[in-house]
């Protein structure tokens, strides 16, 4: 199972009526899929920083997807064939959060044996910051 | 004759992700991207904000990824 993050922005036009209806529908096809919606997040009504087609603001909305690919793709086959979604980006998220649990984790361990050796003059969360990049 | 001495004292400039610990970029945060996209829109060089260059790449790609999804501006005069 992969972490994916789906957002999608669609039209100001839409009634909010409709757009519950389609992320319903989304959240329906993902199960259909044998993915699993984790979190749906709205950001609502937002200003958009350039102009797309005619539009200047937009609705975004995030989903949090477990899943394989096939849910992405068949996702984004309807976003395409929708006339509201005006853009849409997917993301795979758990190889990045990995590493980043990995490097949470180094650097818990650097500060705890940091702390049980002898005090010294750097902080040990900076030494540890160094020993990283 | 002793060399000249330097006037400019030089501050040791800090990664801002690794001072915060942040391990993750996250692409829709704008406001966090906008501080390294000034009103032009460009992306910062990490010689100027200091960024580390693990931290550079993360965030250019943060940056492109919010300016797909229009968070961000491409440009902007």
């Amino acid at each position: 199972m992969r972490t994916y993050e789906v957002v999608f922005v669609t039209a100001s036009t839409i009634t909010s009526g409709e757009l519950e209806a389609f992320t319903a529908q989304m959240q329906t096809v993902i199960e259909g899929k044998n993915g699993k919606v984790v979190k749906v997040d709205t950001w609502g009504k937002k200003a958009l920083a350039y102009k797309i087609g005619k539009f200047r603001e937009g609705y975004y909305v995030i989903l949090s997807i477990e899943g394989n690919g096939a849910v992405i793709a068949e996702l984004e086959r309807r976003f395409r064939v929708t006339d509201h979604v005006i853009r849409f980006l997917s993301v795979r998220l758990d190889e990045d959060m990995k590493r980043s649990e990995k490097l949470k984790a180094a650097r818990r361990r650097k500060s705890a044996s940091a702390a049980t050796a002898e005090p010294r003059t750097v902080p040990p969360s900076e030494g540890a910051q160094e020993a990283t990049i | 004759m002793p060399a000249p001495k330097r006037f400019t004292v030089r501050r040791k400039r800090v990664c801002k992700f690794c001072a915060e610990k942040i391990t993750y970029i996250d692409y829709k945060d704008g406001k966090l991207l906008s501080h390294f996209t000034p009103e032009r829109g460009k992306i910062i060089p990490r010689r100027i904000s200091g960024v580390c260059s693990v931290h550079q790449r993360q965030l250019a790609l943060a940056i492109k990824r919010a300016r797909h999804l229009a968070i961000l501006p491409f440009v902007s005069d």
